[in-house]
């Protein structure tokens, strides 16, 4: 492990997302934002739904924000360098091992994915103001955001490296739609005690893990499945896709 | 201290099937049934080479396209895994010890692969950065050899808007960055305009002269023969013939190549083709063709129009070259580099 190279490597992907902050903000904020506002405010504001709604939606929509940048982060590039425009080479023959370089792609993934769940609390708070949520825990907040952040970074490597260029909507329409949307991202878990049989399918979804801790430290008020399991069975997905996603770049690091 | 490459019974078989760009011609096909019964083709790149390229020299891979030039740069520079066989960098096995290879060695692929979210001089010092360059060194070194490459003007724009000859360029001027002791280049002429090619020619030469081992490919013979000390040549992933670009010519028989082509050629009329002074060699080319390698050119046309006319064969068609690379590898495949 050599950290200078490593080091380098990041400020690099450091520099060209600040190139392109303006594109990336509207990217990851515009869809979450105006989720908030229809739903939070003006179907609250209008009566359709209980102003608690507010609170019980505001952490899903940060679920959603960190697992949409974090794979697109890794994932986009990927996809573009290893099949287009061979980009990575010169970074593959940089003086260190191949799988530093997929590990420092999932570091710079995380930490946007981080930046994007903690913008989304205080913007969604401007819109939605006056919201039920609080940081009462800081130390299992921090380990759950942390975990879901990696868990989007991770994604992103492993679908980075099996998904060609044409099949990127298809990713998009068939993994990460049914991932949102059977994700109790929108609704808590319980809501699904009348489906009992979806209510045990969609456990499969790393993102029901994701929402429902996240809903658990930031608004506990609701029920929602408990904060320990969800971050243990999140650290053991993370690792899996870790590895997954590691031994894909590998193998199609060099031909 | 300049250091040698030494490669030894490398093979290289691919089964995935080669990426667009790649051309599959000349290299041989085999099909096998995969799993569940479909076929996979497996191309056999390279068919077990051996080479030592000695510290300090410009060393020429010589061949048409498909004759696993490429790839035997991928392997040097640890970008292919060898199915077979070992190489090393001075001491260091490019598949055993990626990291420390890498340090030693400087890549200008076939194909340019820019970073295209940087500028010119962020792709140079983003790669001094990741060889560990300082902040100083870095800045200072690209700035030398943007000016070197003629990109000074166009340093801070990004490259996507660039020429084939700037990228080409630029991607040369980054494989210098990190002062590379064996630097790798794989056809790195094809796309310029001559005056690039001889200001590339230059530079190469240059470097060269500070110590520096250069690996170099090209399907062009001329720039082997200008260039290197020593060349190999490659056909179907075997090297055909190895040497100075000058011994490599003096072993064709005569040197001077004639190829002939009759209305109809006889055993007779060959055979006292054959029996001329000078002539080396005669090689019938199906039912018309002719080629002669000989010690001298033009002065043996008469001679061979009279011996056709004697024998009744009309002479179509005469064609003279002299000693080339392009006869050796003719001589020795039966084709021509450039089909
Ligand atoms: N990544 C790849 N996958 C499959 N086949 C490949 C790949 N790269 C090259 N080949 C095949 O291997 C052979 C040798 O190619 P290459 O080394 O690129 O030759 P050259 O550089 O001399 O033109 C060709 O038949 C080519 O199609
Ligand atoms: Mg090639």
């Amino acid at each position: 492990m050599n950290w200078r190279t490593f080091a380098a490597l990041l400020a690099r992907d450091a520099h060209v997302v600040r190139r392109n902050a303006v594109q990336l903000f509207l990217q990851t904020f515009l869809q979450p934002l105006m989720f908030v506002f229809i739903f939070g405010r003006v179907m609250v504001r209008s009566g359709y739904m209980p102003p608690a709604y507010k609170a019980l939606l505001l952490p899903g929509i940060m679920a959603i924000s960190m697992i949409f940048t974090g794979i697109w982060a890794v994932a986009m590039p990927l996809i573009a360098e290893f099949q287009w425009t061979r980009e990575i080479e010169d970074r593959l023959l940089a003086p260190i091992g191949n799988a530093w370089l997929a590990v420092e792609k999932v570091l710079a993934g995380t930490i946007q994915a981080l930046v994007a769940g903690l913008v989304v609390i205080p913007l969604a708070w401007l819109l939605l103001r006056p919201v039920d949520i609080s940081i009462h825990a800081p130390l299992p907040f921090a380990t759950m955001t942390l975990l879901v952040a990696a868990l989007s970074a991770c994604g992103g490597l492993a679908l980075g490296c099996s998904v060609d260029q044409q099949h990127i909507g298809l990713m998009f329409s068939m993994v990460l739609t049914p991932m949102i949307f059977f994700g109790c991202t929108y609704y808590p878990w319980s809501a699904l005690n009348a489906f009992p049989v979806l209510q045990k399918i969609v456990l499969v979804n790393p993102l029901v893990y994701a929402s429902e801790g996240l809903r658990g430290t930031l608004a506990p008020q609701f029920p929602h499945l408990p904060v320990t399991a969800a971050a243990a069975v999140l650290l053991g997905v993370d690792l899996l896709v870790l590895a997954a996603g590691l031994h894909r770049f590998r193998n199609k690091a060099v031909s | 201290m300049p250091i040698g490459v030494r490669i030894r019974d490398l093979r290289k078989v691919y089964v995935s099937s080669p990426p667009s760009a790649a051309q599959a011609s000349g290299s041989s096909l085999i099909g096998t049934p995969g799993p569940r019964g479909t076929s996979k083709a497996e191309v056999v790149a390279l068919g077990g080479i051996s080479l030592d390229i000695e510290a300090g020299e410009i060393f020429g891979l010589l061949g048409p396209n498909g004759a696993g030039k490429s790839t035997t740069v991928g392997i040097l520079t640890t970008r292919v895994r060898p199915t077979a066989g070992r190489a090393w960098i001075g001491d260091h096995d490019v598949w055993e010890d990626q990291v420390a290879v890498r340090r030693l060695i400087g890549v200008v692929p076939q194909r340019p692969n820019l970073d295209f979210a940087l500028t010119a001089r962020e792709i140079l010092t983003f790669h001094g950065a990741y060889f560990g360059l300082s902040s100083a060194a870095r800045e200072a070194r690209a700035t030398a050899l943007l000016e070197e490459f003629r990109i000074a003007d166009r340093a801070d724009q990004m490259v996507r808007g660039f020429s084939g000859g700037m990228m080409q360029r630029l991607s040369i001027a980054r494989a210098l960055m990190h002062d590379p002791t064996v630097l790798f280049l794989d056809e790195p002429s094809a796309g310029l305009d001559p005056q690039t090619r001889l200001l590339l020619w230059d530079i190469v030469r240059d470097y060269n002269r500070q110590g520096k081992t250069i690996v170099i490919t090209t399907h062009n013979m001329e720039e082997a023969d200008a260039l290197c000390h020593r060349v190999a040549i490659l056909d179907h992933g075997r090297v055909i013939a190895l040497g100075t670009p000058a011994a490599l010519k003096a072993s064709i028989p005569g040197g001077y190549l004639l190829r002939l082509r009759f209305a109809k050629h006889t055993p007779d009329l060959l055979a006292r083709l054959q029996a001329l002074p000078g002539v080396r060699e005669v090689r019938p080319q199906d039912t018309t063709g002719a080629h002669i390698y000989a010690d001298r050119g033009g002065s043996l046309i008469p001679e061979v129009a009279s011996l056709a006319v004697a024998g009744g064969a009309e002479l179509l068609d005469v064609h003279i070259s002299e000693p080339s690379l392009e006869n050796l590898f003719l001589h020795h495949t039966g084709r021509s580099l450039r089909d």
